[in-house]
Parts: structure tokens; sequence; C-alpha cells
């Protein structure tokens, strides 16, 4: 049992803004009172934010375990987690490993992370791997936008069954949500091909474009009313003038729930690398127009990272690009998964546009509970550093001081420069805790009222914001004291948060043969059993919508 | 004793992993492995439900558990620099303990690993790796270069159920839609598979990739320093002109290139290879991995520590360095004063060294070098479950058939790990630097 007590509390969900009162928590949960004797942390001078939710970070799993493989040099740099009573030992670099990434997310005040790329095929190591990520709650997106007995039913016109399809595999995975990727490019580069356009045909096939398969991914995920909207990387990330390509996307989720992921990787104008410009202010106008939508960020900071996506043929591309090493790995039947080790630079063009377009996206969106603050870890930086883009919204004096580091050619090509907006506390609680718990269907998550799970954090309230946000006071998480005095004191473990859709279970009927076929993985083999997800909670889901 | 039949049993003999085996049991013994190739055959006969171990020795007579479990503890306890070197036998489970145990008393952690594909690791470090699922290789690979490996002898079922033969999807009529190559030093027995043939000189494979990396990129190359590899450079360039006009080419290999000399080189070029050719078609390359889980130590190691072998957790947390931290080295230099084995028959290697061995098979008594304690464990896929990840790094469940009167590898490593707990602890000292 404890209370916070004279601290400034926002809970934006519950409409608190800087008031001050008391929080108490009791069994794991946010509760009315709590009796005199229960603990009292004095919060005085301080501020009470609920725990931040990530909504798409890249923590756990084949990919990021590929890239941890790849990059001793970095790992060597990396800030070391020393064994101690309280924690395993471990590495926050730029891809921290599992034990360090638990301490390292409840150490900022962040509770819960989900995961948002998890073939089904290697779906049981990416659980082994959250089991080892302490103190956090995790969910996690299953790729599905490339799975080619999704693309076969689609091709043939079967979308009933390709829901089914698509229900049976989110509960094989354990997943969460449903994430699409580069729809058809990835399935393409299987030929060393790629999809660059939604009305492209998508190799190997005869019928099916990407613009196919997003709507149908996205009416699969609202008719089997998962939690979590389709969670959509578009095709051609990181193209100069892949705006267009973005904006088709959205059209075509008109009528459809559906998160945006990473958007500053899908908001660039121009025609080449020569004359690439940010497009952030045609991609905010439609998507403030549209409150069907949801985003992150995907921000850029300056610096040392390693980027890693599903998206295979994009990552060749940066191979060529950089010369620097570079992982592929094709996941049969199901997904890919490139990476390449990468250095933000301030006086590159490019990069330099890029860091713009993050910041301008989240300036202009106008409504704070659509757009989350995300960095999609570790591709435009390692989430250790979202305090970095907190001041840097928060406070437009020294953004206009950043700003001027940059080459001056990237000026014309930026709206940065006239964006005097500045976030308050209240937004940052919204895009930090509040939007991405909504966004995620997580009721329990991102606010402070009775019955939320009682994970809070508490900072000294400081003019420098980045100081602030890096250092908590205090995290409690699920009711434990986990950071006190801005020492990290106890570790506990973290929930695992998976969807199971309704389908019709002779759905097996029809996917085990293709696997005979086409998988060299038994079908019997390839559910992850329930036992092996580590404090398992499963949400169900209700029963399929059916359109009118 | 009942018989029954499992289905869908995984294989741990070699790095393929095959989750397809019907294992047939009285009870005491597996009696049918259908399916199974003949060293994986002869891997679930040679595990029967009660092995005859006793549940432990030390100092080569049996002891009770408890007394074994007790003293391991005061071992690893007690020295200065323990090591935890893993055969790759066991589960990803066990390896989660054996790490956590490595870190509890500031030891090493290292796995065979460094003793075969270490090497292959280095080479992705430097150049990167183009990889997929074997799955792909079925459904897709119309050329297929193996160099430096014998997946005949070593990995039998490689060729049937993944590579050459199946019927996958885009390659509907199994071996004739694909062309297979072999590169080797001498012809053997896959050869017999192949379409074509190259015998090449010993130690030459570094020139022979390299020269082709060049040909690829359209630079010159020396033909007289290409003959030395018993290549010319014409054959090169036909071999190569048959790897761009495949749709979907991959290249295994073997310790033929990693585990020779400059096998770091070797395997990097062998990737740059693969690399390249990505401008003209699709290409990858796979290491042919073995033991039955090597490659879960590597990836357990990857999410723990970061690194995937020759770990030092000595300083409280993890640093990397093959050569210093690896097993081999570090006995060579006698810097270790204790080891902690998992896998049967370890123990020749250590016959320096106070050791702990754990597994289903105890080093014999009438062998010179017998460990100082000793655990019988359950083995891993035959009676003790659990996941093992397969070559292509995939996560396989088991599905045990027999039951054994012995602990699995992971309670044994728990109840060692808890003995240590109660033991003063010790942490790495953090200067106030390092805090600040």
């Amino acid at each position: 049992m404890l209370r916070i007590t004279n601290g400034k509390v926002y809970d934006p969900k519950n409409g608190v803004n800087g008031v001050v009162r008391d929080v108490c928590l009791d069994g794991g949960k946010v509760v009315a009172s709590v009796p005199a004797h229960a603990r009292v942390i004095d919060a005085s001078g301080m501020v009470v934010f609920p725990g931040g939710v990530d909504v798409h970070t890249h923590v756990a799993g084949a990919a990021l375990n590929f890239a941890r493989g790849l990059i001793p040099e970095q790992h060597r740099k990396a800030r070391p987690i020393y064994h101690s009573p309280q924690c395993r030992a471990g590495l926050a670099g730029s891809t921290p490993t599992t034990f360090a990434t638990g301490y390292v997310y409840a150490g900022m005040g962040w509770t819960t992370a989900n995961e948002a790329a998890v073939p089904i095929l290697s779906a049981k190591h990416t659980h082994e791997e959250l089991r080892d990520t302490p103190i956090i709650d995790k969910c996690t997106c299953v790729l599905m936008a490339n799975n080619e007995i999704i693309l076969d039913l689609l091709e043939n016109a079967e979308f009933e069954r390709a829901k089914q399809v698509t229900a049976w595999q989110v509960w094989a995975a354990k997943a969460y949500g449903v994430k699409a990727v580069n729809p058809g490019g990835v399935a393409g580069w299987k030929w060393g091909k790629d999809c660059k356009g939604l009305d492209e045909v998508v190799p190997g096939y005869n019928k099916v474009t990407p613009r196919t398969i997003i709507k149908a991914l996205a009416d699969i995920v609202d008719q089997l009313a998962l939690p979590h909207p389709i969670h959509i990387h578009c095709n051609n990330l990181g193209a100069p003038g892949n705006f267009t390509t973005t904006l088709e996307t959205m059209k075509t989720l008109e009528g459809n729930r559906a998160h945006m992921a990473h958007l500053q990787y899908h908001a660039y104008g121009g025609d080449d690398w020569f004359t690439m410009s940010s497009a952030s202010v045609p991609i905010a106008e439609y998507f403030n127009a549209h409150p069907n939508l949801t985003c992150d960020a995907g921000a850029v900071l300056f610096g040392d990272t390693v980027t890693i996506t599903a998206d295979g043929p994009w990552q060749h591309l940066l191979y060529e690009l950089t010369g620097k090493k570079w992982g592929n790995l094709d996941v049969e039947n199901e997904t890919g998964c490139g990476v390449v080790p990468y250095v933000y630079k301030e006086k590159n063009l490019v990069n330099a546009i890029q860091w713009a377009v993050g910041l301008e996206l989240l300036l202009l969106i106008t409504d704070p509970w659509r757009v989350s603050l995300t960095t999609d870890h570790p591709n435009g930086a390692c989430f250790w550093r979202y305090p970095e883009i907190v001041r840097l919204l928060m406070d437009k004096d020294f953004r206009k001081e950043e700003i001027k580091k940059l080459p001056e050619k990237v000026l014309p090509r930026i709206v940065l420069p006239e964006l005097d907006r500045e976030y308050t506390l209240y937004e940052i609680a919204i895009i930090t805790s509040a939007g991405p718990a909504r966004t995620l269907g997580l009721p329990q998550k991102g606010h402070l009222g009775i019955g939320a799970d009682a994970d809070v954090a508490i900072f000294n309230e400081r003019a420098n914001a980045m100081e602030m946000f890096a250092y908590p006071r205090f995290v409690i998480k699920a009711g434990t004291v986990i950071i006190e005095e801005g020492e990290l004191r106890n570790s506990i473990e973290g929930t695992q948060f998976a969807s199971k859709p309704v389908y019709d279970e002779t759905i097996e009927d029809y996917l085990r043969p293709l696997f005979q076929q086409h998988y060299t993985m038994s079908f019997e083999n390839y559910p992850v059993a329930e036992e092996c997800v580590h404090g398992l909670e499963v949400h169900q889901c209700g029963a399929c919508i059916t359109p009118t | 004793m009942s018989s029954a039949v499992v289905k869908h049993a995984t294989c741990t003999g070699c790095g393929c992993a095959c989750d397809d085996i019907e294992v047939h049991t009285d009870g005491a013994r597996v009696t049918r492995a259908v399916n199974a190739c003949t060293l994986g055959e002869t891997w679930f006969r040679d595990h029967p439900a009660d092995s005859g171990e006793p549940a432990a020795r030390i100092d080569g007579k049996p002891a009770p558990l408890a007394d074994a479990i007790a003293l391991a503890a005061e071992m690893l306890h007690a020295a200065d620099l323990p090591l935890i070197y893993d055969h790759g036998y066991s589960t990803c489970e066990a390896q989660r303990e054996a790490v956590a145990l490595a870190e509890t008393v500031g030891g090493v952690i290292d796995s065979y690993t460094s003793r075969c594909h270490g090497p292959s690791f280095v080479a992705t470090q430097l150049v990167g790796k183009v990889s997929c699922t074997l799955g792909e290789v079925k459904n897709r690979a119309d050329f297929l270069l193996y160099w430096g490996c014998n997946p005949a002898e070593t990995h039998p079922r490689h060729t049937s159920r993944y590579a050459l033969h199946p019927a996958g999807k885009f390659t509907p009529r199994g071996r004739r839609d694909r062309t297979m190559v072999l590169v080797d030093v001498e012809e053997t027995a896959t050869a017999k598979e192949a379409d074509q043939f190259f015998r090449i000189r010993e130690g030459t494979d570094f020139e022979a990739l390299s020269a082709m990396v060049a040909l690829v990129k359209g630079q010159a190359v020396d033909e007289r320093r290409v003959a030395e590899t018993g290549f010319t450079v014409e054959q090169l360039r036909l071999l190569l002109e048959r790897m761009k006009a495949a749709r979907f080419g991959v290249m295994f290999f073997g310790l033929g290139l990693a585990a020779t000399r400059g096998g770091h080189g070797n395997v990097g070029a062998a990737y740059r290879l693969a690399m390249e050719l990505n401008a003209f078609t699709k290409f990858v390359a796979l290491p042919m991995r073995q033991h039955g889980n090597l490659v879960g130590s590597d990836m357990v190691l990857r999410w723990t520590t970061g690194y995937p072998f020759g770990v030092s957790l000595s300083r409280g947390y993890p640093r990397y360095n093959p050569g210093e931290f690896t097993m081999a080295d570090l006995l060579a230099r006698g810097d270790i004063d204790a080891a902690l084995v998992l896998g049967s028959n370890a123990a020749t290697d250590f016959a320096n060294v106070p050791t702990i061995e754990i597994g289903p098979k105890l080093t014999p008594m009438q062998s010179g070098a017998v460990p100082r304690v000793q655990i019988a464990t359950a083995a891993t896929g035959v009676s003790a479950g659990g996941t093992v990840c397969r070559m292509d790094d995939l996560p396989m469940p088991l599905r045990p058939t027999l039951t054994s009167p012995h602990p699995i590898d992971e309670a044994v490593l728990k109840r060692i790990l808890a003995e240590v707990r109660k033991k003063p602890a010790w942490y790495p000292m953090r200067s106030e630097a390092q805090i600040a």
C-alpha cells in the first residue's frame, strides 16, 4: 500500500492537469484511499505521471537478436549494467540486452512496451526474450502483410478464410495485434524485388496488390475486434517523394481504424536524394482531418544506431548506400528482416531533414491523443533518448538553437523553423502514456483513475525537460517501488498481453496440409504453447463483427 | 513399462533439428525413430530412459545429488575465474540458467561454438550476413552451392528435407528444379549428389572466394593467383554466371571454411560474395551448424549478454573477446581455476582443472581424467523437454518420449545457482566515476 502525496498530478485520461492531489495504490491498482499506516511518498515539488507506454519499439526476437550479434563494436561502447543484488548484468547500448531493456525502460518511468514486429514462425523465441525482459509489461504485433498463405487467399478473393487464418495465427503466436510491413514488398524481396506503389502487382502474383492487402488486413483486424487497430509500416519507406504513397495508404484506410507506424519515415517530398524535402505538412493536414487514424512519430536523433526492420528491400538499398555491414534474414512464407548499422549525422542533408520531419509531425498534428512519442527504437534513435525529444518539443528556444546547427541548405526544405508550438506537461503525458495506451487498447494503462494499473512515474519538476525526464525520482510498477531516489531498488516480472480472437477451429484442417507443403516445421510444433508465455494475460476478443 | 508413440518429435542429433520424427518406445528405450536419419536414430537409441549412471559422483565415487550440487557450488564460488562451458546439447532453458550462474560467480561463459563456427560469427561481425530460414531454400532455391561441407555424412537429411530434393512452393519438381555445385578439398560422399564438383586446393578458399567477389564487381583478377586455388578464372566466371542467372541462390558452408586457417576471412568472403550477388538476383549464405542446440547457446548468450560466445562476466558486465575469453585459449594459458561443463564426456579437455560435468552420459571411470563432480541428467529431446534452435535460428519445441530418473539440466543448474546464492555474494567493484 502506498500513498503518493503533494505531487502535481498529470492524468489526461481523467482530465487532471497539474492538480496537487494524492494517488493511492494497493494490490497493484490505483485505489480511492489507503489506510493511514500505508507508506507515504512525499512528492512535493515533483510531478506525477502515469507510467510511460511505448506503442512501437523493437526490443526482442529474431531480428533484434540478429542485430545484437552483428555489432560488438557498439556493445563495447555501451553503458554497462553491473551485476548487483537487484540487477542482472547487461549492456544498455543501441540494442540493449533483455535484462537491461527492462531496467532502462523502467529507469525512465516507462512501464509498458509493444514489440512491433514478430514473425509467427519465431514467436516462441520472442516470448523467451520477453520473459527475460523484467519489470515492464509487454505485448507484440505479428507480421501478416507478406504472409503467403494470406496473400494466396487474397489472390483468389477468399477474404473470409483469410480472416479465419489471421485469427488463428494471432493466437498461435500469442500476439496482441497485427502488423503490416511494406505490404507485398517483402514478399517481392524473396525474389529480390519490391513494391513501391500501392497498385503494383506483388511479384509472384497476378492480381494481389499492396492496396488489396492493406484494405483486407484492416478489415480483418476491425472485424475480429482486436483491441489494437492494424499497425501499418507503409510501402516505400525512407524514399524521397514517398508522402504520396503514405497519403494513398491513409486514403485506402478510410472507414477503418489504423495506426500509422513511424510516420516520419513516410513523409518525404522531392524526387531523389538531392531534392529531398519535408512533406510533413500535407501528411499532417490529411491526418488531422481523419480521426480514424493514429500514428507514432518514429523521430530521428543524431548519433550512432542500428536500423532493424522487416523491410528487407529497403535494407538492401541502405547497404548499397552506406557500404556498411548488412544483415538479412528472410523467414519462410511470412516475412523478411534486414539490419544495417547507421549513423545519423547533423551535417548530412538527408539526416537533417529526417530529424526535422519527426519533430514537425509531432508539432503539426493537433490532437496529441493520436500521435505517440517513438523513435522506432532502435531505427531513429535508441528509446533511452526519448527525454531529448521531450525537451525539443517543450522548449522552442532550445529547438531553434538546435536548428542553427543544421546545414543552411536544409532550411528551405523543412518547416520546423516556422513552428512555435511548445508542448505542455499535460500534452507530454498524453503522447508518452495516455495516448499510446488508448491506441493499444489497454484501458488499465496510461492513467491514474481508480482501477488503473499502479504504474506511476514521479519526476522532479525542472526547467530542462530532458534532465527532468531522464531520471525519475520514483517509478512504481504494479504497486512495487522500482526506482527510489533515482536508483533501481527492485526488479519484478512483467505481464505479457495476448489477444484471442474468435475463429472457426476447422481452419486448422485447411492449414495443416499447407504446412506440409510450404513450411519446414510441423504444423503441430508451430503454435506457441500458452505455458511458454510467462505472465500471459489473455484479452478475449468479442464476437466477430460482420459488416452490414 | 508401456510402449508409446510420439509424433512430431524434434531430433537433436545435428543442427537440422528435424521435427517430423515419429518416436516409438517400449517405455525403457526408443525402439524406432521413423523419418530420422542414421545420426538421429543413433541419438534416440543411445539414450535410454535410465542411462544406468548414478545420480552423481564425487571424485569418482557415487554420491548423493545434493552433495554433488553443494560441492559444485563450493568449487564455483571459491574459484577466482571459473568457466561455464556448454557443449551445445542442452536446452535454451538450461542455457539461460548457465548464463545466470556465470554471472553470479563472476566467471567466463563459452560454448563449443568457439571451436567450430566461432569464426563465422566473427565474419558476421565484420561484414554482415545475408541469410534465410531453411523453408525459403526448400520453396525457392534453384541453385545450391555447398562449400567446405559434407552434409551426406554430417547432416544426412539436409539435402533430402530442406535443400536439394524436396518439392517446394516454387520448386514443384524438387531435385529437377535445382542445380547443385560442391566445392571441397576432396571428393566426399556429397559429391555423388552434385551436378558439378570442384576440387579446391587446401587453404585457398579465401583466395578463390575473394576472386569471385572481384569478378562479380567487374574488377580484374590475377590469373596466376587464381590458378593456385585449383580453379581457372574461366571456371569461376562460368560458375558466377550460373549463380547470377539463378532465381534464388544459396550457399551452404561448413567447417572447411570456418575452422580452417583464417576462418573468419574465408567466411567473410563467402558472405560478401552472397551480398554482392544481390545486385543481380536473390542470394543468401548459411553456415551448416552442428550439435543439437549449439545455435540456442549463441542465441541465449546474445539476448542476455549481447555476444554469441566467449563472454567474460568477471567485471560484472559482459565483455567479449574471441581468443581471450574462449575455452581453448583460457585452458592454454591456465587462466581458469574451475570449470562447469554442460554436456557429456567433455572432461578430457579439462584434465588439469577442477571440473563439474553435467550431462546424460558421464565420463567413464576408466578414462584418465574423471571430473571432480559428475551429475547425471536426462537426455535433451529424449527424456528432457524444452526448446532447441535449428541451424537457421528457428526455435523448435521438444517432445520428450521417455521418463528419466535423473533431473533435467535446467533443474540442476538452478539448484547449483541457489546454493551459490546462499554464500557471501560477489559484486563487482565500482569506482566512484562509474557510479557517477
